[in-house]
């Protein structure tokens, strides 16, 4: 196998700190000691594949795929749609892309979730796609709507997708949620908080995108995945004295 | 001005949330048939080569309360140290196991085969060991960890060896419970906390 070089270290500045105690959860599930730094290995370097014949033909479609095409889901219908990218700007062909939200009312189909939100019997909240040769990737789902949660007094979430990408290693593994532009309450959010640098909470914040918008059918929104990138180098990779 | 660096970069990281199961592990959410076929389900199928084994735990948080709500993704390689995909490898090793912690007991449990050593571009190789990722509500971005096995040779471990307290590398250790049983526990926080990576 060709050594493709090790990934490039993460730039934990841009990520959120561990501990964030607005966030509530964060205070007693946040190590208090630093992380072991290495150069990445095998484990990290190597990921699991996935083909074709593992999705069904609706898995990309959350209209759709809770009922098996039967009847659509309620709510605002939307596009949501992208590229995978690593942090050299290449494409990141082939790779999983998972995502899963709550419903137009803001109720997950959970069995720990017990808002007073109803379910909708058409929508189940769980998709997933590959991204084409191009690192591009499309769901049709509705947007999801804001939701209470148990944090401080009268805490409510964004709308907000969850997005889970495994790239092609383990390292790359990434779990982040997508925004919608123009949502008062990604401001007043302490999840979105935990993410230091505003520039970089932008980047999970999605425009709206007329121009992938169809007319008479859905709105579309933009959210383009940036994962870890591998440092190739022509000198042989071995440290020395070690 | 100098040249402008044109790397991208990485998307930030948020948490998985409570709901995490509903996405990636369907069933355990209560939600079967979301898929025909759900991923990360077993990381063995078929007659796999070498020695299935058992390896339960817990994740505790600072409290010394058990997570119920964590999700946990294991990579590994095959008996002989080879990774999916790569040559010779095990056809019947997947590597990848998605897995969370039973709603009553707060326990988890993975079914595997025993990795091999894998090579390292620090001349010794990694002792044999399973690369875990655990993302939960209240975990801002994925925790990874390894286990290792009190029963193999890990003192030349290149990763094992940056470890400078040295009471701490028994965090990383699984310990024999049985005939091909470990328990391998994880601690979030406080007294005898996991070692976490950045690797």
């Amino acid at each position: 196998m060709i050594d493709q070089g090790p990934l490039i270290p993460r730039n934990r500045e841009m990520h959120p700190l561990a501990y964030y105690p607005d966030y509530k959860t964060s205070v007693a599930r946040s190590p208090n000691l630093p992380l072991l730094s290495m150069e990445s290995g095998p484990s990290e370097e190597t990921g699991p594949t996935f083909g074709h014949e593992r999705l069904g033909a609706l898995d990309n479609n959350l209209i759709l795929n809770w009922s098996k095409g039967a009847a659509p889901a309620i709510g605002e219908r939307i596009l949501m749609h992208g590229h995978v990218l690593d942090e050299n700007a290449r494409p990141v062909p082939n790779t999983l892309v998972e995502i899963w939200q709550a419903n137009a009312g803001g109720r997950y189909r959970h069995k720990k979730d017990g808002y007073l939100a109803p379910l909708d019997p058409n929508f189940g909240g769980c998709g997933r796609t590959l991204t084409d040769e191009n690192g591009y990737y499309q769901f049709l789902t509705i947007r999801p709507g804001a939701y209470p949660w148990p944090n401080r007094g009268n805490d409510w979430r964004p709308m907000h997708i969850h997005v889970s990408v495994y790239g092609h290693s383990f390292g790359q593994r990434l779990i982040t949620q997508m925004y919608f532009e123009g949502d008062p309450l990604i401001d007043r959010c302490p999840i979105a908080a935990t993410i230091r640098n505003r520039s970089q909470l932008d980047r999970l914040v999605a425009p709206l995108d007329m121009a992938f918008s169809r007319p008479l059918d859905f709105l579309a929104y933009k959210f383009d995945i940036v994962l870890r990138g591998r440092r190739q180098t022509m000198f042989e990779n071995k440290l020395e004295g070690m | 001005m100098v040249q402008p660096l044109n790397y991208l970069p990485e998307t930030p990281s948020q948490t998985a949330g409570p709901y995490v199961h509903i996405g990636l592990m369907p069933t355990y959410a209560g939600n079967p048939g979301s898929y025909q076929e759900e991923i990360g389900v077993s990381p063995i199928s078929g007659e796999v080569q070498g020695t299935v084994i058992e390896i339960v735990g817990s994740v505790y948080d600072g409290t010394g309360w058990a997570l119920r709500d964590a999700m946990i993704e294991s990579w590994q390689p095959d008996a002989a140290g080879k990774f999916p995909g790569q040559e010779g490898a095990d056809p019947a090793v997947s590597g990848l196991c998605r897995f969370g912690a039973d709603a009553v007991t707060g326990e988890f449990s993975l079914r595997t085969v025993k990795p091999g050593p894998v090579p390292s571009r620090y001349g010794k190789p990694f002792a044999p060991h399973i690369s875990l990722w655990i993302v939960a509500r209240g975990i801002n971005i994925g925790l990874q960890t390894r286990i290792y096995f009190e029963d193999e040779d890990n003192s030349e471990d290149p990763l094992l060896a940056r470890i400078e307290q040295r009471p701490r590398v028994d965090t990383l250790i699984a310990k024999k419970i049985g005939e091909n049983r470990y328990r391998f526990d994880i601690r979030l926080q406080g007294a005898g906390e996991t070692v976490f990576l950045d690797i």
